[in-house]
């Protein structure tokens, strides 16, 4: 399987109080469950991210589930209040239970 | 009955083995909507069958999606707590479910979705206070993004 590698964009600094954008994006087929292989005839199985969580310093920002319904390489953005310097932490969970992580640092600037 | 310490070794390396194959699964046992779930069920599972007022969710999507398979949406609702969104004419009709926690700024989100035909969609915000709030939106599709 092609490598799971996700990118965040958020600003390096934000001042305290500011509402910051924050996108994400990771690679990932969201393989549905709906399609047939066509030389085959079989269902391909499921196989999507069917969770995602932002917190930042343990604080939880936002959590999203997800449903096949979400296209393939999944992209969000969301806003958050920036409470002060720290470590944006991103997980996605896959149906298979693997977990892929990333995180971001945003100082007060 | 003589245990030996290989014995041992083999029936806990085994008991082991079992008591761990089924966790990863249990850890993460996502919520998988039967394909046959009706949009009042689906609705119900998440208002728990409360009352909706019109309007106070918004979505901003394209009026024409020419594919199906990525279709820009955004949705907002001001203070709400959770949105979850709907394509009733796809096979799954629940699409994703944002939720919002205490460093959350603004309740909206953006994602791409894939819609299986031109359809309304249908967004419903959980406020705060236990109430919910629900909009629509109609959305033209040129090629459906499912099979």
């Amino acid at each position: 399987m092609a490598r799971v590698k996700p990118r965040i964009k958020a600003p390096k600094k934000a001042a305290i109080g500011e509402v910051i954008t924050i996108k994400t994006l990771i690679s990932h087929p969201m393989e549905s469950g709906q399609r047939t292989d066509r030389n085959t005839g079989e269902i391909i199985p499921r196989k999507i991210i069917n969770k995602f969580v932002a917190s930042f310093e343990g604080e939880e920002v936002v959590t999203f589930d997800m449903d096949p319904a979400v296209s393939a390489n999944p992209f969000f953005q969301f806003d958050m209040t920036f409470p002060g310097a720290g470590t944006l932490k991103f997980t996605w969970t896959d149906d298979d239970g693997s977990i892929y992580e990333a995180e971001k640092k945003i100082e007060v600037g | 009955m003589n245990l030996t310490r290989r014995d041992t070794l083999k029936y806990s390396a085994g008991a082991a083995a079992a008591a761990m194959a089924p966790l990863p699964l249990a850890a993460n046992t996502p919520e998988i909507l039967a394909p046959s779930e009706t949009f009042d069920e689906a609705l119900a599972a998440f208002t728990g069958g409360a009352d909706m007022t019109e309007g106070g969710v918004d979505i901003i999507a394209p009026d024409i999606a020419e594919n199906g398979y990525i279709v820009p949406i955004e949705v907002s609702a001001d203070g709400a707590s959770a949105i979850v969104l709907f394509a009733p004419k796809n096979p799954l009709l629940r699409v994703v479910t944002f939720n919002f926690g205490p460093l959350s700024a603004v309740s909206s989100a953006k994602t791409r979705i894939r819609l299986a035909a031109s359809q309304e969609l249908v967004a419903v915000a959980k406020m705060p206070d236990g109430s919910f709030r629900t909009s629509k939106r109609a959305i033209e599709v040129t090629i459906g993004g499912c099979g």
